[in-house]
């Protein structure tokens, strides 16, 4: 079943013009039009995600994967213009035009967002139990113990020691704190996760056990995930499909094996061969 | 210098008098001097209750929007008083606009109608707006009022008036008052919950005492002032007007009556209010209205005694022990407040 | 009755990199799978074994022709199918194990081998049962069960990755060089699994350089060279004999995609 639909995607920071979309892109080498400065940080793209998938989306900087991502997550960015159709399973309205209850209700308890910078996705002077309850409780939770049973679960899912629960979020490692973005992201069982960067910040090791934890839990509960990285290893571990992204445009899009193994894009090939 | 003056040119003015309009004469030779010149209370040349007639407009219009939308804080511009700011300026804004000439006024600062400042604000009525003043709740038309309401039952003809110094029940949980007018637009108040949950995490049970957030008419989260628990009950389904204003934060808001407050709280951690195991007043017997510790020395040591906070109410107990708080209404059993007769929040002791 | 059907099947790499030189994996290749068939893919280094796989489990992207893979009354033609019908067969229609050994990183081994049983709804404690006796089949040392894989020698991730793409039993099994780092005892242990585990209507298609496992094992040979089918026929015809190619026994294979996989 198709969880989220994207269509004509298009996000551009500026005043825009008639020109931008031409001479933005793969072709033209850039994302910034040279008319009107505007910088179109994703255009024209399309995508699917169905029901316990997992996509990647690669590129390097400026290549509009996080913009992507941040739309597909109903996150709106006031500076920024976006246009295009997200359809989520189960509301024929188009996402991006909703208003700010539906977004929220839907952001609370469908859609959860993993944000590359924790301090955008987490408070750092609740406590990280905090954090967590206060996705549930923005769902309408009113028992306490049932709140608390809730966070322990996903704390022991998440792999954050029990007895940091009560601590304050600012005094935790960056790899628990993502771990709290992610059990906090889990917290009311959403059909779709999105995660922006899951490895920035943090240590090699660290990265690996969050990853490999993250992906456990993407299986065993059947959450979609769209996972956006720079990082190939990130995205070959844990996306069944990839799309490649350049200067705000999807260039390729196929099975993550065929696109590492078998890369079409004379970009892609570039990218998959620059693999240390 | 007056327009008429510097028009002649050719008036020679007296240094020791000067000339104003439509005031008092007075001389100048030193602040002194001035004030021993002054036979009236200075308050000649003053609008009816202090406040121009647009200003109590103003004030009159920001609380008819707060009625409209309960638990909303509306902006009104506040008025520099003789107070300083702090000690009610907001009230006082509030209770002129709403006093006439037949009105009677209560003002009460922590319980007590003696305290200082609750007898300036009472003189201040008296003197611009020729109102009677006095301490019986019962007889009060308009109550003016910091951090208590009263031990008896208000009715539906008095309004009451509570100073409050931080009008957002959310500035706890975020300094920033754009991200909470943005809260309170969407109803997102998530963090407020979490900012409950710490609390019992930490102690077990909701522990806040004062300014203890509740939920009006469903829609909008409110602060009631830094009230105690034992009164936030008292605001909910009343049948009297509450009027919340701050002279500082320039916001007043309002419950109408008849307008449910829920104070926040988990299914599995109730609200509840003070307790007071086996305490009594120790001037009046009560042992079902709101009490204070008082520290008193008593040869070389110190005693602590309880007693009423509210203390015309326990001045009426002294005379009369028995005295229920709906005394002064006719039907009885009026569910008002901890300690009416049919309140479920009981205020029995242990 | 045919389970596969390969036809004019063609597989060309533009290397933009390379100042876009087109490399030939596969020319015009063309045959059929009988269901329940083992049949032995064999050719020189370079010849286009593990391409015509990699083409089959759609890790490559065909160029030209078909790839039908029959199941039931339904068809599907792999060369050219969406992304996700092919997500949907692999793992337990349509098994695979890759020539080299790309673990999924800090996962005990007894968990890669349960890891398909429990996706198609085998309760996790007894698909790790299974797996420790398809482990223990293999040879593979009970000591090493709960260890991670990326630290084991070459034989031993090898008949890992042969236990986990047998473990959901697929329909038609894809095998790239799975025995190659094994020796002769453990090797006669993994054939030996092949046989007993599979069920005789389990199709495998296998890369194989070492002439005794294919005549032990294999029903039919298909005989690659450059790219083109030289000839399939029947194992009984089959002598090894390649125009000078002799067993290689580590099987590294320079492929056309810019690097050694």
């Amino acid at each position: 079943m198709t969880i989220l639909d994207a269509s004509g995607i298009q996000t551009i920071y500026g005043p825009g013009c008639s020109e931008c979309l031409n001479t933005t892109g793969d072709h033209a080498g850039t994302n910034q039009c040279p008319h009107c400065g505007s910088v179109v940080a994703c255009a024209d793209a399309d995508l699917s995600v169905k029901s316990g998938e997992v996509l990647g989306i690669v590129g390097e900087s400026g290549s509009g994967k996080s913009s992507l991502a941040e739309t597909l997550a109903l996150e709106r960015d006031p500076e920024a213009t976006t246009d295009g159709k997200v359809s989520y399973a189960g509301y024929d309205r188009n996402l991006l035009d909703v208003d700010y209850q539906t977004r929220h209700s839907l952001r609370t308890s469908e859609i959860a967002f993993v944000h590359q910078h924790i301090r955008d996705g987490l408070d750092l002077d609740f406590t990280g139990g905090g954090n967590v309850a206060e996705k549930l409780l923005s769902a309408g939770w009113r028992s306490y113990e049932d709140v608390r049973e809730r966070v322990r679960e996903l704390f022991e899912a998440t792999e954050i020691p029990l007895a940091r629960m009560d601590d304050p979020t600012r005094t935790y490692s960056g790899g628990m704190q993502r771990r709290v973005q992610i059990a906090r992201a889990l917290a009311t069982d959403p059909e779709l996760v999105v995660l922006d960067e899951p490895t920035t910040g943090l240590d090699v090791s660290v990265q690996a056990r969050v990853l490999d934890m993250f992906r456990r839990v993407q299986r065993e509960e059947g959450v979609a995930a769209v996972v956006v990285s720079h990082d190939l290893g990130v995205v070959r571990l844990l996306a069944d499909r990839t799309l490649v992204m350049r200067h705000g445009r999807i260039i390729e899009s196929g099975l993550t094996d065929r696109i590492m193994e078998d890369p079409h894009h004379e970009y892609t090939q570039t990218l998959i061969n620059s693999v240390i | 210098m007056t327009e008429r003056d510097r028009n002649n040119g050719t008036e020679h003015i007296d240094p020791q008098v000067a000339e104003t309009d439509g005031g008092t004469a007075v001389s100048t030779d030193s602040v002194d001097a001035a004030l021993n010149d002054v036979e009236t209370k200075g308050v000649a040349g003053y609008n009816y209750a202090y406040l121009d007639e647009h200003t109590k407009r103003e004030v009159r219009r920001a609380m008819l929007k707060a009625v409209a939308i309960p638990g909303h804080q509306v902006p009104y511009a506040s008025r520099p008083m003789p107070l300083a700011r702090g000690w009610g300026t907001g009230g006082i804004q509030a209770s002129l606009s709403l006093l006439g000439p037949t009105d009677t006024f209560k003002v009460i600062d922590q319980g007590a109608d003696e305290s200082v400042n609750a007898a300036n604000i009472r003189r201040l009525a008296a003197d611009t707006a020729d109102v009677e003043t006095t301490t019986d709740t019962t007889a009060a038309d308009v109550i003016q009022s910091r951090h208590r309401i009263p031990e008896e039952v208000l009715t539906d003809e008095q309004r009451l008036v509570l100073q409050v110094p931080i009008t957002d029940a959310l500035r706890k949980v975020d300094p920033s008052d754009a991200a909470n007018r943005r809260r309170h637009a969407h109803q997102n108040y998530g963090k407020m919950w979490v900012h409950l949950y710490e609390n019992v995490v930490e102690y077990g049970e909701i522990n806040i005492a004062s300014r203890y957030p509740t939920m009006v008419a469903g829609r909008y989260l409110m602060d009631p002032s830094p009230i105690p628990r034992w009164d936030v009950t008292k605001l909910d389904d009343a049948d009297h007007l509450t009027i919340l204003a701050a002279g500082r934060e320039a916001r007043i808001y309002a419950v109408p009556p008849h307008t449910s407050v829920e104070p926040l709280a988990f299914e599995d951690r109730a609200f509840t209010v003070e307790r007071f195991s086996g305490q009594a007043c120790h001037a009046c017997g009560s042992t079902d209205t709101y009490l204070v510790e008082v520290s008193e020395e008593n040869e070389g040591d110190f005693e602590t005694r309880y007693a009423c906070n509210d203390s015309s109410f326990c001045a009426k107990r002294r005379e009369n022990p028995d005295l229920p708080k709906d005394h002064h209404l006719d039907q009885s059993g009026v569910d008002w407040g901890p300690g009416t007769p049919d309140s479920d929040m009981g205020g029995e002791t242990e | 009755m045919n389970m596969l059907t390969v036809d004019g099947l063609t597989k060309t790499f533009d290397m933009h990199v390379l100042g876009d030189t087109q490399v030939v994996g596969l020319d015009d290749v063309s045959f059929d799978v009988r269901e329940g068939e083992f049949l032995a893919i064999v050719g020189e280094s370079g010849s286009g074994k593990s391409s015509l796989l990699k083409c089959l489990y759609r890790t490559y992207e065909p160029t030209d022709g078909r790839v039908v893979y029959h199941y039931g009354d339904e068809e599907v033609d792999l060369a050219s199918c969406g992304d996700r019908t092919v997500m949907a067969l692999r793992g337990d229609t349509i098994g695979y194990t890759s020539q080299f050994l790309d673990e999924i990183p800090r996962v005990p081994a007894v968990d890669v081998v349960a890891r398909p049983m429990v996706e198609q709804g085998t309760p996790t404690e007894v698909a790790r049962e299974q797996a420790r006796a398809l482990l223990d089949a293999l040879h593979v040392p009970e000591n090493l069960w709960a260890a991670y894989p990326a630290t084991f020698s070459g034989g031993e991730r090898q008949r890992v990755n042969l236990a986990q793409a047998l473990a959901p039993k697929p329909d038609l099994l894809l095998l790239d060089e799975p025995t190659s780092a094994l020796d002769p005892e453990t090797r006669h242990a993994a054939i030996d699994l092949l046989e007993s585990y599979l069920g005789a209507e389990t199709t495998v298609i296998g890369v194989f350089h070492n002439t005794d496992v294919v005549q032990t094992v294999a029903d039919r040979v298909v005989v690659l060279d450059d790219g083109n089918l030289r000839e399939i026929i029947p194992v009984d015809e089959y002598d090894g004999n390649l125009r000078g190619v002799a067993s290689e026994p580590d099987g590294s294979v320079p492929e056309p995609n810019g690097g050694t996989n």
